[in-house]
């Protein structure tokens, strides 16, 4: 399959593939902005310790931040499901899954100033690629 | 909060985050499954699917996953959670593979090894790193 894609381009590569990135980078904003939320809300077991499940509930729901990532969060899962009204399951979930995990390590390192240093960059190829597999 | 090793409750949390996901989604797909075909002109069949003993199940396994994955990335990097998640799939084609016989393709296997090696790299560096740099506030390490 991967060899066609190589060879020829069948028709509606490209309308297949904006789907794909749409639902990566959709979910890739999504991710980090609820990452940042609750980096900026703090460690929620120690939050939970202090003031019970219903204060680390509302340290949550009191985060705009968080809204904005669910937003987006949510777009990403209407996106994938045009994507599978018009692609196989079988190759826009573990596709966009996969690629999801690139761009992700790409934004937190731009985005969250995290450190992805080698070992991170290497897993998130080696967890890339082993998503498409088990998953194709 | 620079914890390099996490305590045996975080380990829980990420277990968590990589079991509710992928067995929530099976629940959904199962109970969609079993429900006849829903079109538009039909919109209540949606919410009747909701209270299904599959789909409602599935709904819950969701939702304590997202729990778990929001504690989890307040103590931890993107980076470091996003691995664990897919580590689900991993666990997943094990169940299927020793409980249910499934069987599983040389092509899932290598997916298998190559998801397990990734999250093996990830666990073994620190969980949380961007404080170090962005906020003088944590206690030095």
């Amino acid at each position: 399959m991967m060899a066609g894609w190589v060879a020829g381009l069948p028709p509606g590569f490209w309308p297949g593939a904006g789907m794909i990135v749409a639902v990566s980078i959709t979910s890739t904003i999504g991710e980090v902005l609820t990452a940042a939320a609750m980096k900026s809300i703090g460690d929620l077991d120690d939050i939970r310790a202090h003031s019970g499940l219903t204060g680390a509930i509302r340290a949550v729901l009191t985060c705009p931040l968080f809204f904005v990532g669910v937003s987006f969060l949510s777009m990403a899962f209407f996106a994938l499901l045009f994507a599978l009204n018009h692609l196989d399951l079988s190759l826009a979930a573990p596709a966009s899954a996969s690629l999801t995990l690139v761009t992700n390590a790409i934004a937190a390192k731009l985005f969250l100033h995290e450190n992805v240093d080698r070992r991170r960059w290497l897993a998130a190829g080696l967890v890339c690629v082993g998503v498409y597999l088990i998953a194709h | 909060m620079s914890h390099r090793r996490l305590k045996a409750s975080q380990y829980l949390i990420l277990l968590l985050v990589a079991l509710c996901a992928p067995l929530g989604d099976s629940c959904l797909s199962r109970g969609m499954s079993m429900m006849p075909a829903i079109s538009l002109a039909h919109p209540l069949l949606l919410l009747q699917a909701v209270f299904t003993p599959w789909i409602a199940g599935g709904i819950l396994l969701l939702i304590a996953f997202f729990a778990c994955y929001l504690t989890a990335l307040s103590w931890a990097d993107l980076t470091y959670v996003l691995p664990t998640t897919a580590f689900g799939y991993v666990l997943i084609a094990l169940l299927g593979r020793f409980w249910l016989h499934e069987h599983i393709s040389p092509m899932r296997w290598a997916g298998i090894l190559l998801i397990t090696l990734g999250v093996g790299f990830v666990a073994q560096g620190p969980s949380r790193t961007e404080s170090e740099t962005a906020s003088g506030e944590g206690e030095q390490a």
